[in-house]
């Protein structure tokens, strides 16, 4: 039976009690039961777990947990090893009765499991040592792994919930507000707005009733930082949330969460009941004279309702389309009530400022951006997964010491950053150190932290017409500049790529991009031509092949490359000609074989089957197809 | 009901608080040129045609003056060279899609280019004029937008059509500014009745009606 916490100091007795039960316990083995490692089968590599140490009598001194998402997904499934902080990864149902039988009974360690630096060929057994984590700081993120998302007991073992005690014991909502604008916590969630003047301009708009609301509806394509924050360790932003609550005078709150992120939706669901049977949440919280109640809300799934007031719109029950906010939504959002949008992240960094202070806080970044960013790195980097990092950390170690570098040895080309609207920042700029102000210098932004690695087969016109063709679908379609802008944006760009293109067309495409950045109605259009904005800013060169020389460099845009056959290389197998599904390769045995050029449909699926060793067929772009030789017959004995 | 001082196109002037950018500057006779906007019905924001330029804080900024609230001390510029090129290049693009009506009509004073993009008649520019005067002025919902970007379209509700466009004034067809609802609208009517008695939504422009539009109107 769950006894409410009716003073700051029953919470810290809770915690108390709650960390001698867990001195009893010899060894932890942690789960990771997020998304990515679910996916890997995590559930039965949990059960199978309990099995095995039920089965050896370890139930007395090993404590099983399932967690939140650690962020190597791709190596799923994640079972850390406490107290030795051993990772094992990549761990599958085989594996399970081996690990308890010989890493927790026997102390022996199995190598097969563990991390292999793909350079040195070296293993590495401590989770902390591991490159990919070793040159992280993961402030916010990091206690996921500690924490069973649907157990409130052990947020509050780790110091959860204290910032709040604090700040309804010691402090004034201005004393709040005052804290987290000296520690600058600027908005994760896209804009980077400061989240102290936010909130003071929500607690002055005149209004007795206030909201407080979390977006959680990430929309960015391959972005899962909120989600594995909310899915993980949703107590932490329901702490930040009240705080946030408190600090504007807000008794009510939201939590938007996406239709695709059930599992965030049943975690924060269950975190919000059992914060309201401790007394966290509901009336007089903490013993104080504070109430605050907050309602999941549960998105639509299109990617405009993450834009402020078309969340608070969908919130209304309306259609969640953007309107023309010349007055801000701090003070007339939802119902026309002030409302104060936070992203998750943000929130997830407040109960640290409170907790640890603002000088503290402010020591960590770069002049203006304070803190960490937890980004999603994904696209041609070898180490794939969620990062986090102090501010001022550059691109390059990014890439390099944590993605650990380039597959194939390939050549870095440039890193997409802040979701369909933000930029490509280029080579020249891989010492540039993350911060709010520098990626808009650039012609980037922060966004909410999707970074995508190229490597130097990207062709720069083929990823800015792959985000157009996201925002022309995901654009609401109210107004002009943005609904046929980025239409005619993706329509010149397809035309290039189809070598179609004309000289004219880049000076359109930017006279265009500026109407559309200056004239549209919400921050999705204004920011829709970033994309194709840095694209021929910092790859003029490769635009201008593409119109002028019908070249392709990277040989990408399909309009722009043709298969050939090097007769010099060719043997006759017929590997190609058995397999072209458009029978548009002729030739017989021993006979060099020639491709239709008007029959090809591009498919390139030559190019795959012909055999390592022959390695025949190339792809050209922008050069004639060289002649057939009169002579197709290949010498016998050659071969 | 207080009095705000700005300066407009350079001259003082005074407003009402409450007021739009749009109402200030048409009482000092400046013209701007809308789509979207109707005095019976409630800003709406989204042909951005009414931009203009204000300085604030000692910067400026593009916004649409239907929407914007007048200020105290507000500068605001509304023919500068970079609001004359929005103005050519929106119409530009309207043009792409509904070379009719009003927006030819403000094509031929811009000089906007009917031929600089790739050309996709709709003949509905979405200005939802049609779709307000029905649920603001009338309080029915026979129109709506079904669709987000690019597919975004609007249609009417045969169920509800059925009953209130019989008995309404149909002003909607005449606010339209370009051509299609007043041609397609007559075609519609008497199919409210029988052919379509489900509660679906149906597109004004079906490929019927679209193919029949683009032969007609040239
Ligand atoms: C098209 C569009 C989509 C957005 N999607 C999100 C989103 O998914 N999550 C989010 O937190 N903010 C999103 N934003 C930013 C929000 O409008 C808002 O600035 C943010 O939630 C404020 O919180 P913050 O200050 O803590 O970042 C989006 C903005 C735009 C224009
Ligand atoms: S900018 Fe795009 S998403 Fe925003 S209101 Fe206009 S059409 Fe809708
Ligand atoms: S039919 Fe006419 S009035 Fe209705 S939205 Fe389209 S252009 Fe506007
Ligand atoms: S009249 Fe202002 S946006 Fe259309």
């Amino acid at each position: 039976m769950v006894r409410k916490i009716k003073a700051p100091k029953d919470l810290s007795k809770l915690k108390e009690t709650l960390l001698a039960k867990r001195n009893v316990v010899k060894s932890r083995v942690v789960v990771c039961g997020g998304t990515g490692c679910l996916a890997y089968g995590s559930k039965k590599v949990f059960e199978l777990f309990k099995e095995e140490i039920d089965r050896h009598n370890l139930f007395a001194e090993v404590e099983l947990k399932n967690s939140g998402c650690h962020g190597f997904c791709e190596n799923g499934v994640v079972v850390l090893l406490f107290p030795q902080e051993i990772c094992y990864l990549r761990v599958r149902v085989e594996d399970v009765a081996e690990i308890v039988s010989s890493t927790l009974i026997k102390k022996e360690i199995i190598t097969r499991l563990l991390f292999q630096d793909l350079n040195s060929g070296e293993r590495i057994a401590k989770e902390a040592e591991i490159p990919f984590y070793k040159h992280q700081s993961q402030l916010v993120f990091g206690s996921n792994r500690f924490i069973d998302p649907k157990e409130i007991n052990d947020y509050i073992a780790i110091g959860g919930y204290e910032a709040l005690a604090k700040v309804l014991e010691e402090m004034t909502p201005q004393e709040v507000i005052e804290e987290v604008k000296k520690a600058n916590v600027r908005g994760r969630g896209g804009g980077g707005f400061p989240a102290g003047i936010k909130w003071e301009t929500t607690r002055q708009a005149p209004g007795e009733i206030k909201y407080a609301v979390v977006n959680c509806d990430e929309g960015d394509p391959g972005a899962y930082m909120d989600r594995s924050i909310m899915e993980g360790n949703p107590h932490r932003v329901l702490e930040g949330l009240i705080i946030n609550a408190y600090a504007i005078g807000a008794s009510e709150g939201f939590i938007y969460i996406r239709q695709e992120y059930p599992l965030a939706t049943e975690n924060t669901l269950h975190a919000i009941s059992q914060a309201q049977e401790y007394g966290l949440l509901g009336k007089n919280i903490l013993g104080s004279s504070f109430h605050f109640s907050v309602t999941v809300h549960r998105g639509a799934g299109a990617f405009v309702s993450g834009e402020s007031s078309a969340l608070m719109a969908a919130i209304e029950g309306r259609v969640g389309q953007p309107r023309p906010k010349y007055t801000r939504t701090a003070v007339s959002g939802i119902w026309g009530r002030p409302s104060n949008l936070n992203n998750v992240e943000t929130l997830a960094n407040i109960p640290l400022v409170i907790n640890r202070g603002a000088d503290w806080y402010s020591s960590i970044g770069t002049e203006n951006s304070k803190g960490t960013k937890i980004f999603s790195l994904v696209g041609n980097v070898n180490n794939t997964g969620l990062v986090e990092v102090p501010m001022g950390t550059t691109i390059r170690e990014i890439v390099y010491d944590i993605g650990g570098g380039i597959p194939g040895g390939k050549e870095f080309k440039a890193v997409q950053i802040g979701g369909p609207s933000g930029g490509c920042i280029p080579q020249q700029f891989l010492d540039m150190p993350i911060d709010f102000d520098e990626f808009s210098k650039v012609g980037a932004m922060m966004g909410s932290g999707g970074m995508i690695v190229m490597d130097e087969e990207t062709c720069m016109v083929d990823v800015a017409r792959y985000f157009l063709d996201f925002l022309a679908e995901e654009s609401c379609g109210k107004c002009v500049p943005c609904r046929e802008g980025i239409k005619q944006l993706l329509a010149i760009l397809q035309r290039i790529s189809r070598g179609e293109g004309n000289e004219g067309d880049l000076s359109v495409l930017e006279e265009l991009a500026d109407v559309i950045s200056d004239a549209s109605l919400c921050a999705l259009g204004q920011t829709a031509a970033n994309p194709v904005l840095t694209a021929i800013k910092y790859f003029r060169e490769e635009y201008l092949a593409h119109i002028l020389e019908k070249r392709c460099p990277t040989k990408v845009c399909q309009g722009l490359i043709t298969y050939f056959i090097d007769p010099e290389k060719c043997r006759g197998c017929g590997a190609c000609l058995k397999n072209c599904p458009s029978e548009a390769i002729d030739g017989d045995r021993r006979q060099i074989h020639v491709i239709l050029q008007d029959k090809c449909i591009k498919c390139g699926i030559c190019a795959d089957v012909c055999p390592e060793k022959f390695h025949a067929v190339r792809k050209l772009s922008g050069e004639p197809v060289p002649a057939v030789p009169l002579n197709r017959e290949i010498c016998r004995g050659e071969n | 009901m207080k009095t705000l001082h700005m300066i407009i196109d350079g001259k003082e002037i005074q407003a009402e608080e409450g007021a739009t950018l749009l109402q200030v500057a048409r009482k000092e006779g400046i013209s701007i040129p809308t789509l979207c906007e109707h005095h019976e019905l409630s800003p709406y924001g989204a042909c951005r045609l009414c931009s203009v330029e204000i300085v604030k804080g000692g910067r400026t900024k593009v916004v649409a003056s239907c929407v914007y609230p007048a200020e105290e001390g507000l500068v605001v510029n509304t023919a500068t060279p970079r609001i004359q090129k929005i103005r050519v290049i929106i119409l530009e693009l309207l043009l792409a899609s509904s070379p009719k009506g009003e927006v030819e009509k403000l094509a031929a004073e811009y000089g906007a280019d009917s031929g600089k993009f790739a050309k996709e008649l709709t003949f509905c520019i979405l200005c939802g004029l049609c779709v307000r005067y029905c649920q603001e002025v009338k309080g029915e919902g026979a129109l709506g937008f079904i669709g987000r970007g690019v597919e975004r379209q609007v249609v009417y509700y045969p169920h509800l059509a059925k009953e209130s466009c019989l008995k309404c004034d149909q002003k909607c067809v005449s606010l339209c500014p370009t051509c299609i609802l007043p041609n397609i609208f007559g075609l519609a009517i008497p199919a409210f009745d029988k052919t379509y008695p489900t509660v679906y939504p149906v597109r004004l422009l079906d490929e019927n009606n679209l193919f029949n539009l683009s032969n007609t109107i040239k």
